[in-house]
């Protein structure tokens, strides 16, 4: 017999949500469905509405910037466990990036209408999601100045 | 090591000349030399971690890690990054010509005693920090079975910066290896992982406890991926980083490389990350 598992379930077996009251994992869960993308395919391009939070469950994101007359940048590399996106939380829920997906991937994308719904009406349960975010956007503001120090660069004025 | 106290040893400011057998271009600014006593002889014998004073006649001398394998008897082996008028006239050299050689100096990575038998090993390099680290993996390899787990985890600036890329990707290859490679950024032709190397440390793949961490690169990045270790469960005693300063008599007399109470060149340049930890943040030093 094949077992399906819920999608709670799915949100209290990722890393991100691990922990959670089972309640309130029920609770938001409403708000998702399960989505597969292709390999090579947008999760979303920087300007667009950011209309949805993913939980990656399998295969590597890419976040990228794009400049005129370059090549994008990609800056970032996301996988199993990860996170996609924060700007759906604050206006002007915007992407301020492309996401896209290097693999086959499959996430639980949760509508942000929904969810920032549900956070509204239920205090204890913002908390609860803003004390996962916060250290995930701390590790990844840290990545950035390292990348930003640029340390294997050619040392300056080296005497060796 | 073979300084003796004070380095009372004439033998030790000699450098004897070694002739260069071949010359690989590794990246833009990076090459291997392989080099042969002119004299003929024993191969030198080293210890992995350790490293040698290379003299460009004429024009000085400089510290390079030993990059070759310590139990094979072929050529000596550096790779060496052009940062300077001594590494950049080094660049220029070819099979053929000659360069004076003082050492083996300094401390090893403990891969061969009793302290890393059966335990995990998570090996973490950064940039041309792979160099100095090659020889103990080398070791591992050729003892595979004496070690739990063995993670390599490596980033590199850009996927056109990737060194030993052929040998990394064989590595990758073993059933027996744990090897993982990020960049700091990439273009689309990239397929692999994008972001800082102590991320690759946060993904696991071994077992805290017993774990022993050998870690070489720039500075900022041993410490943030000690800070990663820690965070993990590694003990901080268990942790070993490669340490680069001015060295430059390599016996513990001028002075030039001294970090707090140590000699990089006589007590280093791998150290313990709680012997050093705190001087690592210290300004200036």
């Amino acid at each position: 017999m094949v077992e399906i598992a819920g999608l709670d379930r799915m949100l209290l077996e990722h890393p991100f949500f691990a922990g959670m009251a089972p309640e309130q994992a029920a609770f938001v869960a409403g708000c998702g469905r399960n989505v597969v993308v292709e390999a090579g395919a947008w999760l979303f391009r920087e300007g667009e509405a950011a209309d949805q939070f993913y939980l990656l469950r399998h295969g590597r994101v890419t976040l990228e910037l794009r400049a005129p007359g370059r090549e994008p940048l990609i800056f970032d590399t996301l996988g199993e466990g990860d996170i996609v996106g924060w700007s759906w939380l604050l206006p002007p829920f915007c992407w301020s990036m492309d996401a896209r997906a290097q693999t086959l991937v499959r996430v639980v994308a949760l509508d942000a209408h929904c969810l920032r719904d549900k956070l509204d009406s239920d205090p204890a349960l913002g908390y609860a999601l803003l004390r996962r975010f916060v250290p995930v956007m701390g590790r990844r503001l840290q990545a950035a100045r390292l990348q930003l120090a640029d340390l294997y660069a050619r040392p300056q004025g080296g005497r060796g | 090591m073979n300084a003796t106290p004070g380095g009372a040893d004439p033998a030790l400011w000699l450098p004897e000349p070694w002739r260069i057998e071949r010359v690989r271009r590794e990246l833009s600014d990076t090459f291997t030399l392989e080099l042969q006593p002119t004299a003929g002889g024993a191969p030198l014998r080293f210890l992995p971690g350790q490293f040698n004073m290379l003299y460009a006649f004429g024009l000085g001398e400089v510290p390079i890690s030993i990059s070759g394998d310590p139990e094979a008897d072929g050529p000596l082996v550096h790779t060496i990054r052009a940062v300077g008028p001594v590494t950049e006239a080094m660049r220029r050299l070819v099979p053929g010509d000659v360069l004076g050689v003082r050492g083996p100096f300094g401390s090893c990575w403990p891969v061969s005693g009793a302290e890393a038998e059966g335990c995990d090993l998570v090996i973490v390099a950064g940039g041309v920090g792979l160099a100095p680290l090659r020889p103990a993996i080398l070791h591992v390899l050729r003892h595979r079975q004496r070690f739990g787990q063995v993670c390599i985890f490596y980033g590199a600036r850009t996927p056109a910066d990737i060194l030993y890329r052929h040998e990394l990707r064989r590595w990758r290859g073993q059933f027996d290896l744990l090897v993982d490679v990020t960049v700091d950024r990439a273009t689309q032709d990239w397929a692999g992982r994008v972001g800082v190397v102590p991320r690759l440390v946060e993904g696991g793949g071994y077992d805290p406890q017993h774990t022993l961490a050998l870690v070489c690169g720039p500075e900022i990045m041993m410490r943030h991926t000690a800070r990663a270790l820690l965070a993990r469960g590694v003990r901080r005693e268990r942790i070993h980083v490669s340490m680069e300063r001015n060295m430059k008599c390599a016996v513990g007399l001028c002075g030039h490389c001294q970090f707090g109470p140590h000699f990089v060149c006589r007590d280093g340049p791998v150290f313990r990350f709680d012997v050093i930890e705190a001087l690592m943040t210290v300004d200036g030093l």
